[in-house]
């Protein structure tokens, strides 16, 4: 079943196009990931998904509703966890969430119950009534999940859901995207720049280039087409990377963006990552 | 194996298809109950922040003293102004509340563009909550520091030995003007945060606004000491109502110049108009 399905979906903003006919499906269950470097799209593809953005021109249905005739049931059907870390500081884990839990209309009765099991599901029970300016990066995160699953969502969309995070705490909210799969069959769309995160989550992904996508697979499959493309020479300085294949995902993704990972980010881009980076201390 | 609940299309879906206003429990329409519902939620959130940390509270409760005990002071005694037949004291008294009420408001803006660069305004436009809500409750939650306010100054105002009215009514009409005219200025400080969008340009602003919201109005001198113009540009200032308002509530006898009701109706007027264009642009803040 598809539960994301875009056409030709299109953002401009004056000259620039941001988003430049953008046509994907994406089946229930999925983990999804969409690559890409700082300023190709990707973040800008995810607020039209989540009716933050209004479209210029194509058209997109989120769990079987359309995202500009319908945008409040795609508001009830998915849950966001933008770049930026975005729980409040000055309140506690439990009061970020409840305050979630009523925004999402679930009844009275049912949110005690629904925040508990969230808070145990991301492993913060113990923190709950602390405030939550005291909680680690990955914590933080961790919380951001726990806030935007507690409507039970079809469809959980992921912006660099480990941006900033150290290597532990990274392995970690890893660990919990997978629990949220396989434990609840939620669909997770993510976008990130870790070439890494994508391989051990994602079933597919997407590599977006200058607003366009440029590739669409399986890890394995890109990893075989570039091998293919590039031909025996690439066999020659090629690090064994367990796929036999003979290519990394890095590999993959420099060969359609045309170079380093950090290309094309803007000041603003730079400025939000390190203010995220800065919170997480 | 997958927990039930999860990923399965959502029960209440169909609800929104049913329209708005004919499904109703105990009365009232479920649209309207969701809505007031989600509103209050947002006060109760700013209020648990306030209860974590008071602090922000007690510094505002700094400038109305100083407006009080020094400028009241000092004027009260050198007798320049012309307040009739009650003490310069007592006369400004319900205007040092107007203002500090809309110093605290018209800061509303800046927390929502400081909301927005955190990422928290995301995600709370990414919930099925109506825009007008959103904004309602940020105004709400205003009227809630403007609540504060009151209790400092109606202190302060004892302490100085102003008088004032005592009656439940009078005090239940003063605390609705607070309201009221936090819900104005917040509203209308986020709605000039949606359109300038950065703080650097809000700050600017904000300043080139508050100043003339203030000295624009009869918060601290009688209409009619003010030149024609100025009586003119007041007249448009809804401080000037929210003043008026109070005074006529706070102090015994004072008559209204404009009377009660066209001065709440201005105050509401204002607001749920400030609200619906507050609605519209509020979603620019995160494009």
């Amino acid at each position: 079943m598809k539960i994301l399905e875009t056409e030709a979906l299109t953002r401009r903003f004056g000259e620039l196009i941001a988003v430049d006919r953008f046509t994907l499906t994406v089946d229930a269950g999925e983990t999804f990931g969409l690559l890409g470097p700082n300023g190709a799209g990707k973040t800008t593809v995810i607020k039209m998904l989540t009716t933050l953005l209004p479209v210029t021109a194509g058209s997109a249905r989120v769990a079987g509703y359309d995202i500009e005739h319908r945008p409040n049931d795609v508001r009830r059907s998915i849950g966001y966890v933008p770049q930026i870390l975005s729980a409040d500081g000055t309140l506690t884990g439990y009061e970020n969430l409840l305050v979630f839990a009523k925004l999402y209309d679930i009844p009275s009765a049912e949110r005690g119950p629904r925040i508990k099991e969230a808070l145990h599901v991301m492993g913060l029970s113990d923190a709950a009534d602390r405030l939550v300016r005291t909680y680690s990066g990955g914590m933080i995160r961790r919380l951001e999940i726990a806030q935007s699953m507690i409507h039970r969502p079809r469809l959980l969309f992921l912006d660099e859901p480990t941006v900033g995070l150290d290597p532990l705490a990274r392995n970690a909210v890893w660990d919990y995207i997978r629990r949220l799969r396989t434990e609840f069959g939620m669909t997770i769309f993510l976008t990130t720049h870790y070439m890494e995160e994508a391989e051990s989550l994602c079933d597919r992904v997407a590599i977006m280039h200058m607003g366009r996508i440029a590739a669409l697979g399986t890890p394995n499959e890109l990893e075989l087409k570039v091998a293919a493309e590039l031909g025996p020479e690439v066999h020659e300085n090629a690090h064994p990377n367990g796929n036999g294949n003979g290519i990394t995902l890095n590999e993959v993704f420099a060969h359609y963006t045309g170079g380093e990972l950090d290309s094309g980010g803007n000041y603003r881009d730079t400025s939000r990552v390190r203010r995220t980076a800065r919170r997480l201390g | 194996m997958t927990r039930p609940g999860y990923g399965e299309p959502h029960v209440d879906l169909g609800e929104l298809e049913t329209p708005r206003f004919v499904e109703r429990v105990s009365g009232v329409p479920l649209y309207l109950r969701r809505y007031l519902s989600k509103t209050w939620a947002l006060v109760v959130m700013e209020a648990q922040k306030l209860r974590h940390d008071p602090t922000e509270l007690l510094t505002r409760m700094v400038q109305p003293a100083l407006w009080l005990v020094v400028f009241g002071e000092v004027f009260t005694r050198a007798n320049m102004i012309d307040t009739g037949p009650y003490p310069y004291i007592d006369y400004i008294t319900p205007g040092i509340l107007s203002q500090s009420v809309l110093f605290v408001a018209i800061f509303y803006g800046i927390a929502a563009i400081w909301e927005r660069d955190l990422g928290i305004l995301h995600k709370f436009m990414a919930t099925p909550t109506p825009r007008t809500a959103l904004v309602l409750g940020k105004a709400l939650s205003a009227g809630l520091r403007g609540l504060s306010q009151v209790v400092i100054i109606l202190i302060l105002a004892v302490l100085l030995g102003v008088h004032l009215t005592w009656t439940p009514l009078a005090i239940a009409g003063i605390l609705a003007v607070v309201i009221l005219g936090a819900c104005l200025f917040a509203t209308l400080s986020l709605i000039i945060a949606s359109l300038v969008k950065t703080r650097e340009r809000f700050m600017g602003i904000g300043q080139l606004l508050t100043m003339p919201l203030f000295f624009a109005s009869n918060a601290i001198y009688p209409l009619n000491l003010m030149p024609p113009a100025l009586q003119a540009v007041a007249a448009w200032n809804p401080m000037t109502y929210m003043v008026d308002a109070a005074r006529a509530l706070m102090l015994p006898g004072y008559p209204s110049v404009f009377g009660l009701g066209l001065d709440f109706a201005v105050l509401v007027g204002c607001v749920a108009g400030l609200v619906l264009i507050g609605g519209r642009c509020y979603e620019g803040l995160v494009r």
